[in-house]
Parts: structure tokens; sequence; C-alpha cells
């Protein structure tokens, strides 16, 4: 019993192709992949807009502002 | 893999492009390091992590996608034809050889050292927008020009079998256009939609210095980034192929297009390009030391093309031409059209880049730009084309479009407030809240202290 092809190494070796677990489960792993790349896009995005709204809403004002310049 | 020799090549290749990624991943810690030190220190960490975590989002989605359209069109749109070659296939993020697999030891290698490229393409890119950008914008752009529209023209211009090479005889050995002029046009068309830092230009429209920060970073970033350039060269070549046509062998080192060339003469080339375009920034620039280094940069982009078969002294030549060139459009774009290019990126990799890939249609007419018959020969018509389809077609055309369409959704620029405040802003803060109540507790400890007494 093993979760790939490989058993033993007592075989030819030319005949031994992938390597990895489960074989034949590539396209699902790439759904997987492509789904959680878009949802670190989506929520980075939407963490970076809300960090902004916040430092604007303590810091935006004139006086800080000017002395954040000044203090440069 | 099946007698002594084919082993030996085998497992060679798959060793020099594995050392090759490591050389080039200097590249890209250099670029992190030019660009922080290019940056005010209230934008440093914001800077740093925009440009790292184009790393894990360029490589993925090169994984996913970007490989396979290499393979896929070198036909063009339906050019030379409109079938996807079936190697293709073999090339998707779901192929068993993108993994390890016994019955192949190149496509893992090649496959990162392609990545490398990519991720040079738009750290190119990120260098020029600092200070101002939406992070989460920006890693959109990246994946754009890292994984996608460098990768079309690589698949044009860089395959043995791709349309540019068969119809129009182009050469770009060591990607002057493939890499470095599809960036510079990218970030030129994304700036043009950004806009300039606060300050950068007076009322009347003057531009204003804003100097580096840290120029010993800069330095030690532009060192590197030498220093992984010699990863980028020799990940440009095939190192061992049997060139000889007909009866016969003779194994050689090759360009990316097959054709003949040596690890010797490339060495020649890349350090006296390197030294001509140093000499040409110190001078036209009298010294300054931000140019000297980035000239040097732009020496190498400028005799790239041709530098698999330039002489030495002609590589020299053309990269101190090139220099005088890329510094002179850099400061003229500027003033005329507003042009806010933190780092000089579109002049050192786009000018110099453009420049490279026109010039070798001169020197190198009438070579065969490839070992495969039917081929065009090189020819400064098809230089001239292939650079306008680097540096506007699939460089300043679509990164115009991904900026405009980004701006369209408020996810270009940073709020004025956010730029004058600084983008580490929050970490600053927070850093000073933890630092103020570790200074609570010690001075509480000391009163404790003082009333057990």
């Amino acid at each position: 019993m093993s979760t790939g092809e490989i058993e033993n190494w007592f075989g030819t070796m030319a005949d031994v192709g992938p390597l990895y677990p489960f074989v034949g489960s590539e396209f699902v792993l790439f759904c997987v992949g492509v789904v959680l790349w878009i949802a670190w896009q989506i929520s980075c995005t939407r963490a970076e807009s809300a960090q902004y709204r916040e430092e604007i809403e303590k810091h935006g004002d004139k006086k800080s502002l000017r002395e954040v310049v000044e203090h440069d | 893999m099946d007698n002594e020799l084919s082993s030996l090549v085998a497992i060679f290749t798959e060793f020099y492009y594995w050392v090759t990624v490591v050389f080039m991943f200097l590249i890209h810690v250099g670029f992190c390091m030019y660009e922080v030190g290019v940056s005010r220190r209230k934008n440093h960490m914001h800077t740093l992590m925009k440009n790292t975590m184009l790393i894990p989002l360029v490589t993925i989605t090169f994984f996913f996608f970007g490989w396979w359209i290499y393979w896929a069109f070198p036909n063009g749109p339906c050019i030379t034809g409109c079938d996807i070659p079936a190697a293709a296939g073999a090339n998707t993020a779901w192929s068993d050889v993108m993994a390890p697999n016994m019955q192949d030891r190149i496509t893992g290698v090649f496959w990162a050292a392609f990545l490398l490229f990519s991720w040079t393409a738009a750290s190119i890119v990120s260098g020029s927008v600092i200070e101002r950008i939406r992070s989460g914008g920006f890693w959109i752009l990246a994946i754009l020009i890292g994984s996608v529209f460098w990768i079309i023209d690589a698949s044009w211009g860089w395959h043995a079998e791709g349309w540019m090479v068969r119809l129009l005889g182009y050469h770009d050995a060591y990607a002057s256009g493939v890499i470095h002029a599809v960036s510079g046009g990218f970030a030129l068309g994304v700036l043009t939609v950004l806009g300039p830092r606060i300050g950068k230009f007076s009322n009347d429209g003057t531009p204003r210095e804003i100097h580096p920060r840290n120029p010993w970073l800069v330095t030690i970033g532009l060192f590197l980034i030498y220093t992984g350039f010699w990863g980028f060269y020799v990940a440009c070549n095939v190192p061992m192929w049997d060139i000889q046509a007909g009866d016969g062998v003779f194994y050689s080192a090759t360009n990316i297009y097959l054709a003949p060339t040596t690890l010797s003469g490339i060495t020649l080339n890349f350090l006296m390009s390197l030294s001509g375009g140093m000499m040409m920034g110190y001078w036209i620039s009298k010294g300054n030391a931000f140019w000297t280094y980035s000239s040097g940069l732009a020496g190498i982009i400028a005799a790239s093309a041709g530098n698999d078969l330039y002489h030495p002294l002609q590589a020299m030549l053309i990269a101190a031409a090139g220099v005088a060139i890329a510094y002179k459009m850099h400061y003229w774009v500027e003033r005329k059209f507003k042009i806010d290019d933190a780092v000089g990126a579109v002049a050192v990799h786009g000018y110099a880049g453009v420049f490279g890939v026109i010039v070798c249609g001169f020197m190198l007419w009438g070579y065969p730009s490839s070992p495969s018959e039917g081929f065009a020969t090189i020819n400064p018509t098809g230089q001239i084309i292939g650079a306008i389809i680097m540096f506007f077609v699939l460089g300043f055309v679509p990164g115009w479009i991904s900026a405009k369409i980004l701006n369209s959704f408020g996810l270009l620029r940073i709020p004025k407030e956010i730029e004058i405040l600084g983008l580490d802003m929050g970490a600053e803060l927070a850093r000073d809240s933890d630092e103020a109540a570790l200074k609570a507790a010690l001075l509480d400890a000391i009163d404790k202290d003082e009333s057990k007494r």
C-alpha cells in the first residue's frame, strides 16, 4: 500500500515516472491553488483599504499632517 | 538517460540551470535593497513588502498559467498558425512533469530560470512606482507583467519557434527587449496613469530631485543586481547542445535560439558592456553615484540583444552609446511629460533595451536568427518592429490600460493623506504604542522595588 506509484526502488528505473503521492489529483490541486490565490488578493486589498481609512480618520487632519511633514 | 553521455548532459544541464536560479535570486535581493534605499524613511517597510510579496505571487501565477503561455503562443495571434503546440500540454500546472518525475529533470529548473526572469520584469516596474502605489494594485500589475505580458513576448521573440524569430529575424539573446524593454514600457504606461509623488514637480512644472535616502543601501543593492545578472546571462544559454548540422557531433553552449555561442565570449561581453556603461554614466552624470551604478546595468542591457556574437569592444561602445541615450531620454521625458520614475527604471531598462534591440539589427545584419532552415535573417527592420512590439504593444499599452482599470476602481494610488503621513504610519504608531507600554512596565517595576525598600 502506497499513496503514490512507488512501493519499492527495486524495479527498472527507466519505468519510474512521477514521484509524488496522489497522482491524478493535479487538476484539483491547481483549482484549490487558484481559489486560494484570488481569496488572498481580495482579502489583502480589503485590509489595505481599511487600514488607510483608519489612519486617515485618526491622523488625517491638517494639524497632524503638518507635524509629520515638519518632522520628516 | 539510457547511456553515460546523455545522462551527463541531462544532469549537467539540470545543475547548470539550478545554479543560475540561485544567482538570479540576488537580483531580487538587490532590487529590494535598492528600492528601500531610494525611498524615504516613512515608506521603508511598505516599499520592502510591496516588492517582496511579488515573489510568491508571481511564482504561483507563473506556475498556474505563465509557463503554459510560453509554450502555447509561439505562433502569435494566428500569424504562423492558429494551433497551440503539443508541448504546451506538458507545461500546464497539472502536468505530471511539473513535479518530481524521473522521466523529466529539465522542466522544473527551466521553469525556475524563466520564473526568475519574471520576478525581474515585475521588480523593474516596482522601483519606478514607489511611495504612492497601493500594494494590492501593484501586485495585480506585477502578475500581469511577470506572468502574462513578458512571457507572451518571450513566446513570440525568444521561443525557438517564435513567429518573430521566424518571420522578422528577431534576435535578442540576453533580453534587451524581451525583458527590459517590455518592463520599461509597462512601467511607463503605469506611471502615466499613476502620476508623480507629491512635491516632485513645482507649480511651473520644473522637476525637483528626491535624492536616495540611503546611498549605501542603493550601492549594495546595485552591486547585488550586477552579481545576479551573471546568473541571468548564463540562464539565457543552453549549456551543452550538439550544434553540428548533418553528420558528426560538435557540442557547444548555445543562445536561447539554439544557435552557437560560448560562455567565454559572453563573459567578455558582459564585463566590457558593464564597463562601457559605467564609464559613460560617470561622465554624463558628472560623477553621480546613482546614475553611474544604474548605467552599468543600462550598458549591459543596451548590448544584450547581440552580446552572444559581438566583439567585446563593440559591446563596450554600444553600451556607452545606449547609456547616453537612456540618460538624456530620462530627463527629457521627465520634463516634457511630468513622469516621476523614482529609480530611472524606464530609462535603464526601457530606453536602453529598445536601443539594444535596434542596434543589434544593424550590427548583426544578415546573420542567421536561428539554426533552423527557413527563418528570416537578422535585419534592422525586423529589430525595429520587434522593439516597437516589446516596448509599446506588450509593454506600454497593457501597462496603461491595466493602470486605468485599477484607477477606476480606486485600487491604484494611495490617498493623499497617507502619502503625506507615510505608508509605514500604522506600523510606526503600533511600535510607539508597544514601546510606551514597555516603558510604563519598566517604570512600574522600579516603583515596586522602591516601595519594598
